[in-house]
């Protein structure tokens, strides 16, 4: 690196502060009349030549200066060149331990160690089949998963997509692509259901398990899962992977000096973007179709766009505008609400509440209280409220709360899976939460 | 904020105006003197906000469209789901962290730092459990990184789908994180019962109700791996992971598990679920890539784009995207304005950091014709930023992630900006 322009750099800041100045001087003297004018004009410019003489002198003696300095410091940092490279490293690690954190305790690991390797290394003691698994399974999964392991909604469909992963959409379910069967209990196990994990037993585990092979038609409904013979199942795509080959097989092929110019011959759009996305100040997204074709786009060649089109189809600008600002509700309940709205955190899951709240795998929740139970439109309910809203019973404030205390002795048969409120207050909060959208 | 000290309704419409004004005429062909500065403005007489109203500051409300979105067909439930970065009205090169994208399996927990416990168990001389505080007494380090879901522009597959970079591009973020490297943890723990560290590796798991987790090879794990407290120089946010996270610089997201609450060393991998059924690359012929971790380089021009058209008409004309690779530094970035048939090497906005976003920009003067934008990103090992062609050419389409393919944007004579496939 040159080490000189950094010194002179300092020298043409001065003459600029110079020139300034007198340009200043001049401007300032638009009032004066014609004479006034010329003879400040003389007056400054034998001012300008007087201040740009000593402005030199200056100047010399300046750069001298900096140029004097500099050379001490080049002098000085050349001394010591530890100082002119890098000193950062990274962080070093000992040679043997620092004597950080404390031993884990034998029951601690038990408790946190709980993943299933391929070869069932890590499974408890346990059994179960499918038989036992299908009551499980219409308990605690099919409210997303579906009664046969197909699916709810965009939930995971669990079974079937049997020789579909060449296709164009491959159904990608347990049966049809998963490659250890280690994978599915470990899952089940640690992060099943969804919104109560870590609850299911190594038995009902098993039986869960075996029921997803069952609608696999991979089992019979006696067969006996077990920490035994888990980790020896064969799962059918099994030998369907391979391990990235990204390296081999584009790596080599793609790093090489790319085209700079006439790199093809013409070039048309194929194809328009599918949805258009409306931003609205409120936060997230809408989708819309896009309705324009590629017809009367232009075709690019090198000597640039084919024609520019008039009045074509155009996607509508995205409009973003600012929010407006929100007015908190102040109200006594607020606080409460607010608590409530926490709470719901637990069901949102599964349920909507509010402003085009919809039926998700539970009916949505508005106007809930006063309202007949089981008697949302277009939701499927289970047996037991089916009956309720036939008896025309009706949620109130006390029936809500005994059944959000524990769902399944309230509702028995109900398809919600959810083990229920524990805390008085997150019932109490919950319901004040509820009953602020009672309007919509 | 109170009422004295909002702009009046009155002066935002006027400030409009002239602005709508300017787009048209033109600032240097002004006629009539601008009231924004031949009047007293109400800010500019009326005092404005106290030290004591914002105790942690958010973007002023005339930017309150920029944030994350999700789109809600997507997935099946928003806690279980992503969102994505609003990367078309960023720049520079750092993510800020309330708005960088989300991607829970089980919802963003609040965990304190004061229940917070990190285990290392398996294969190490001595399993050990660490506080919060324990991580803090580590010899710490501060690097930039890229964290990017291996779906990122995973819709497109099947060809231009939604209408904006923020939902084609937007499953990316980059921070600065403060961490202890991993090695130093598993040199605390010890690995000599771990004999041959070369085909060995560690398994990761969050403390989350989907107890998300990833196996990473011991390679990795000992090189770049860091346990990161704090991103953008302050504690990460609970929907980053606080209080500790994972950072797997240059792989994709997923590994970067958040609410890290125990590494393991095993003999083999884990094969979860996130490992096995999810972040596995299906090809044409039904077989499927497993541990595609690496993400390849890639780059998308962030404005013009759909949510960014160009409103100045013809002239001068800023083009600025983003470019990152997995594999290390950006070391060049082409575009094209004619849909790839003619290249022009862009400015990077300084060198490239390794495995962080790098700013790039083209400074043209536009003559208001139609446009096909392309980035076209290189990195330190030589590797070209694939188009979709050659992408589908050896995978197929249905693989979901790993999508890293060229861009391109319909520009019209009027500035507005278009996701479109060409040929």
């Amino acid at each position: 690196m040159s080490k000189s322009p950094n010194i002179l750099l300092p020298a043409l800041g001065v003459t600029g502060i110079v020139l300034g100045g007198a340009y200043g001087t001049m401007t300032r003297s638009y009032k004066a009349d014609e004479a006034d004018i010329a003879r400040a004009q003389a007056q400054a410019a034998e001012a300008r030549l007087v201040s740009q003489e000593e402005a030199n002198t200056d100047l010399k003696s300046q750069i001298a200066l900096v140029q004097d300095s500099a050379k001490a410091k080049i002098a000085e940092l050349e001394a010591r060149p530890a100082v002119a490279t890098s000193m950062s490293a990274p962080a070093p690690v000992r040679d043997g331990a620092m004597g950080l954190g404390r031993e884990a305790l034998l029951e601690e690991i038990a408790a946190w160690d709980v993943d299933v390797l391929p070869d069932g290394r890590g499974l408890p003691e346990g059994t179960g089949n499918a038989f036992d698994g299908e009551e499980l399974f219409a308990d605690k999964c099919a409210a997303c998963h579906g009664d046969f392991a197909e699916g709810v909604d965009n939930w995971p469909v669990l079974a079937g997509g049997f020789d579909t992963l060449a296709d164009e959409d491959p159904v990608k379910t347990v049966g049809s692509y998963w490659p250890h069967l280690s994978t599915v209990y470990d899952y089940v196990y640690r992060s099943m259901p969804f919104g109560e994990a870590g609850t299911l037993t190594p038995d009902e585990t098993y039986a869960i398990v075996a029921y997803i092979l069952f609608s696999n038609d991979l089992i019979d409904d006696e067969f006996e899962l077990s920490h035994e013979n888990l980790g020896a199942f064969k799962m059918p795509n099994k030998d369907g992977f391979v391990v990235d080959d990204r390296p081999e097989a584009e790596y080599a092929a793609w790093s090489v000096e790319p085209c700079m110019s006439n790199c093809k011959e013409e070039v048309t759009v194929t194809m328009r973007s599918v949805f258009l996305v409306n931003t609205p100040p409120e936060g997230g997204s809408e989708s819309v179709m896009n309705p324009a074709s590629v017809e009367g786009l232009p075709s690019f060649s090198s000597a640039g766009a084919s024609f520019i089109p008039e009045a074509q189809a155009k996607p509508e600008a995205v409009v973003e505008v600012a929010a407006a600002a929100v007015e908190e509700p102040a109200d006594e309940g607020a606080e409460l609400i607010k608590a409530g709205e926490k709470v719901f955190k637990k069901c949102k899951a599964c349920h909507e509440v509010g402003n085009g709240a919809k039926n998700k795998s539970g009916p949505q929740l508005n106007a809930l209280i006063g309202r007949t139970m089981g008697s949302v439109e277009g939701f499927k309910y289970s047996n037991v409220f089916q009956a309720a809203a036939d008896e025309g019973r009706i949620w109130d404030e006390a029936s809500l709360t005994e059944f959000l205390a524990k769902p399944k002795s309230y509702m028995k048969g109900t398809r919600m899976s959810f083990s229920g409120l524990k805390k008085e207050g997150d019932q109490v909060a919950i319901i004040a939460y509820l009953n602020s959208f009672l309007g919509e | 904020m109170d009422e004295m000290h909002k702009p009046s309704r009155r002066a935002f419409l006027r400030g409009s105006a002239a602005a709508a004004a300017g787009t048209v005429a033109g600032a240097a062909s002004a006629q009539t003197a601008d009231p924004l500065i031949t009047d007293v403005q109400d800010w500019a007489s009326i005092t404005g906000a106290g030290v004591d109203e914002t105790p942690y500051g958010m973007p002023i409300e005339y930017e309150s469209h920029v944030v994350r979105r999700n789109v809600e067909w997507l997935t099946a439930s928003p806690i279980s789901s992503i969102n994505f970065t609003p990367i078309h009205a960023l720049e520079g090169t750092i993510t800020p962290q309330g708005c960088a994208f989300e991607r829970h399996h089980s919802g963003a927990i609040e965990l304190r730092k004061e229940d917070y416990r990190l285990m290392i168990n398996g294969l190490v001389d001595k399993p050990l459990v660490f506080t919060y505080a324990d991580l803090e007494r580590f010899p710490r380090e501060n690097h930039v990184y890229f964290c990017e879901c291996a779906a990122n522009t995973g819709m497109e597959w099947a060809g231009a789908q939604l209408n904006g970079v923020q939902f084609t591009h937007g499953m990316i973020h980059n921070m600065e994180y403060t961490g202890v490297p991993l090695r130093a943890l598993l040199n605390e723990a010890g690995l000599g019962a771990a004999g041959d560290l070369k085909d060995k590796w560690v398994y990761v798991e969050g403390a989350d109700a989907s107890s998300n987790g990833r196996s990473i090879p011991m390679e990795k794990a000992l090189d770049d791996v860091l346990v990161a407290f704090k991103a953008n120089g302050e504690a990460l946010r609970m929907e980053h992971g606080y209080p500790v996270r994972l950072v797997v610089p240059g792989w994709e997201g997923n590994m970067w598990v958040k609410w890290i609450r125990r590494i393991e060393v095993s003999d083999t991998p884990t094969e979860s679920r996130e490992e096995t059924s999810k972040y596995t690359d299906v090809l044409e012929d039904g077989t499927a890539r497993k541990w595609t971790w690496v993400m390849d380089a890639k780059s998308v021009i962030t404005s013009p784009s759909p949510q960014m058209p160009i409103t100045h008409g013809k002239g001068p004309l800023v083009i600025s995207g983003l470019a990152w690779s997995g594999h290390g530094q950006i070391t060049r970035v082409d575009v094209s304005r004619d849909g790839g048939i003619t290249w022009e090497t862009a400015r990077l906005g300084k060198q490239g950091d390794t495995k962080a976003l790098t700013r790039f920009y083209l400074d043209v003067d536009w003559d208001g014709a139609p446009m096909l934008l392309q980035a076209r990103a290189m990195d330190e090992t030589g590797y070209v930023q694939p188009t979709k062609d050659q992408l589908r050419e050896t995978r197929g389409e249905n693989s979901v992630y790993h999508n890293n393919c060229i861009q391109t944007w319909y520009v019209n004579a009027e500035g507005i900006a278009e996701n479109v496939e060409v040929s």
